[in-house]
């Protein structure tokens, strides 16, 4: 159609392809961070003291921009999907840690002086009680963590055609094509308003239990927490 | 509620208390009782929150701590279930040292009810009732079948259990919480401040709705609260503490009332400690005047006969139901021209604080004591109140060495 959508064939990849194979690129690393944060979110609400020093370090990490990463990286895992995967776990955490402590933190006092009162113990407290009230906060992260990382994989196409949809990019410079650059960047932003959309409708299928007014203050919450994104 | 049934349902705690109990021998004066003995609590930053405590809460009846805010009410509720460990002294249940049981099994043993409910916001109302037979593994079926009963005893509409805590009123929600700390049917319940924050309505109807269920099912309770007029309302026994976390004094409300036992207790009662230990005194044995009670068909000149010149008797309907005041000199018969009696009183029912308030009312300075049904026994003045205050006050002095009574004398 107009040069939009064929595709040269050294990418190895119908334009289908290229999509599943930026959204694996995009999803896998949140979900690994996901998976990180919950645990390590849980340690920094236990333990005070290590919540600052986390939160220092993964800032730190967040300003290291990804090309950098790529660099240090070929060495271990060469020019693999897993190189540029590895970078978008790390910023992923920097959004993800916060939004599990707060989203734990935000369990009312009495509520969990009502779970300790009852004898329920500490793991079953963090996976009945504390866990379940934080699904918002931790949803709103979610949101920003998957956006920003579907838009970053694009850069993976420096390295050896691992950016997903991110390497039409390129082939549309190395051919002259400006259209490949347009369905690139369509793509991407049609992508991550999607995957944006599933995960609210997630997050209202998790919480029942919200008042309307607070999914309207939820969505204000992750307007702020989408604000300093950006940086690249 | 009617008082009669109230006063029914004490007496049957009471003849619970006196009775043997069935089953487990449990050695005499250690009756589910929790026992409080020589405890102290000193916190990390050297605060002294409870100072050599000592208090024995009985089984089937409120205890409730009172006190100036941050005396040490929390930290001693809070060490009966172990959520806070005592620096020093021992806390017995039945005889057994709380600390001798796993702790999540005694927690699980003890309802626990905080202000503003502390519901579980992200489980149905009904789900948050089941929680603590859940714990103890009832199956989810058993578990939300208690919570169902649970509704309904505690005053809820069945049709609230899908909702969640955010659906329901602040009332509604403490009623909530009183019915999860009720669901595994712990013989102990602990209550923290569980009304102070809802409008005092409400807070007077769970307060009603507290005593019935504690009618029926005769909890030792232990009742955290900072407001000495909920303390007496629900209390059958107050402990006063003072800021140190030190016990002022412990005894029956009316007690409280009529012989505090220092300057600090007499001033956390407030000024008007008199009028309110008129609650505690009964209209049983007031003298009504029926002398003043007319039918609206009597005969206007045995009115002016009967009644002296001047003084205003009350007109009632042929029920006996009382209609208003008139005086006998210038009435012509017309309802309508009648003055209004304003709020009447239960005889027996209501306490010698309502027959005065009533009397106070009164356009003619006569309180009208009506029965169940509302028709007329007579009326009394407030001269009349004084001397049946008196005479009660006598009369309970004289009966002093006895136990506090079990049964209030209505509202
Ligand atoms: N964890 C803690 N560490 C240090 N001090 C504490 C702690 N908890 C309570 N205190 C102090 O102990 C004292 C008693 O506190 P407590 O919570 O038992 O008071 P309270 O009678 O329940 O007061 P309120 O009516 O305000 O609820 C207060 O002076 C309080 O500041
Ligand atoms: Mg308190």
């Amino acid at each position: 159609m107009n040069g939009f959508f064929d595709i040269p064939s050294d990418l190895q990849h119908s334009y289908g392809g290229l999509i599943a194979v930026h959204m694996q690129e995009a999803l896998f690393p949140v979900l690994a961070g996901l998976l990180l944060a919950l645990p390590v979110g849980l340690l920094c609400v236990h333990y005070g003291w290590l919540y600052a020093p986390l939160l220092w370090t993964s800032t730190v990490l967040y300003a290291i921009p990804s090309i950098a990463f790529f660099v240090v990286l070929i060495d271990y895992t060469g020019l693999t999907q897993l190189t540029v995967m590895i970078p978008l776990c790390l910023y992923s955490l920097v959004v993800l840690v916060p939004a599990v402590v707060d989203g734990i933190r935000s369990v009312p006092e009495e509520t969990n002086a009502a779970a300790t009162a009852m004898g329920i113990g500490l793991a079953r407290r963090y996976f009945q009680v504390q866990l379940p009230i934080a699904v918002p906060a931790i949803m709103a992260g979610l949101r920003v963590a998957t956006a920003s990382s579907i838009s970053l994989v694009s850069v993976g196409a420096l390295i050896g055609n691992q950016g997903g949809l991110g390497n039409l990019l390129t082939t549309a410079q190395l051919y002259g094509r400006p259209r490949l650059a347009v369905t690139s960047v369509v793509t991407t932003a049609v992508l991550a308003i999607v995957i944006d959309a599933l995960l609210v409708l997630l997050r209202r299928v998790l919480t029942p239990w919200q008042p309307p007014s607070g999914r309207a203050a939820g969505r204000s919450a992750d307007v702020a927490a989408r604000t300093p994104e950006g940086v690249s | 509620m009617a008082g009669i049934e109230r006063r029914l349902i004490r007496l049957r705690t009471l003849v619970h208390v006196i009775a043997p109990r069935a089953g487990k021998a449990v050695p005499e004066g250690f009756r589910r009782l929790i026992a409080i003995e020589d405890v102290s609590k000193r916190y990390a930053d050297g605060t002294v929150a409870v100072d050599r405590l000592s208090l024995q809460i009985p089984d089937r009846s409120i205890t409730v701590l009172v006190g100036p805010s941050g005396c040490g009410k929390t930290t001693t509720l809070r060490m009966i279930n172990r959520m806070i460990e005592p620096s020093s002294g021992t806390i017995r249940v039945d005889g057994e040292d709380v600390r001798a049981r796993p702790v999540n099994t005694l927690r699980r043993s003890m309802g626990y009810v905080i202000q503003n409910a502390g519901l579980f916001q992200h489980r149905t109302i009904l789900d948050n009732i089941a929680t603590v037979p859940r714990l103890l593994g009832w199956s989810r079926q058993r578990a939300r079948e208690r919570a169902a009963e649970l509704m309904e005893r505690v005053g809820l509409d069945p049709a609230m259990a899908r909702r969640y805590p955010y659906q329901l009123s602040g009332g509604q929600q403490q009623r909530v919480g009183v019915a999860r700390a009720l669901a595994a049917d712990p013989p102990i319940l602990l209550m923290d401040e569980p009304f102070s924050a809802v409008d005092p309505v409400v807070r007077r109807g769970l307060q009603e709705e507290l005593l019935r269920i504690q009618g029926e099912l005769g909890k030792a309770i232990v009742f955290v609260t900072h407001d000495m007029d909920e303390a007496i309302t629900v209390g059958d026994r107050i402990a006063v503490l003072r800021t140190g976390g030190r016990l002022a004094q412990f005894a029956a409300p009316d007690e409280i009332l009529s012989s505090p036992a220092d300057p600090f207790v007499e001033e956390f009662l407030g000024s008007d400690r008199g009028i309110r230990g008129l609650s505690f005194l009964s209209t049983r044995d007031l003298e009504l005047d029926r002398s003043r009670v007319f039918s609206v068909g009597s005969d206007l000149r045995e009115i002016s006969g009967r009644a002296p010149e001047g003084v205003p008797v009350l007109v009632t309907d042929a029920d006996g139901r009382p209609l208003g005041w008139a005086d006998p000199g210038s009435w012509d018969g017309d309802v309508e021209a009648l003055e209004p009696h304003g709020p009447v009183f239960e005889v027996g029912r209501d306490s010698l604080r309502v027959a005065l308030d009533r009397a106070v009312l009164s356009p003619t300075g006569q309180a009208v004591g009506v029965d169940g049904s509302g028709k007329v026994l007579g009326v009394a003045g407030q001269e009349t109140v004084a001397a049946a205050i008196r005479s009660a006050r006598r009369r309970r002095a004289a009966d002093a060495p006895q136990e506090a009574p079990a049964v209030k004398a209505g509202r």
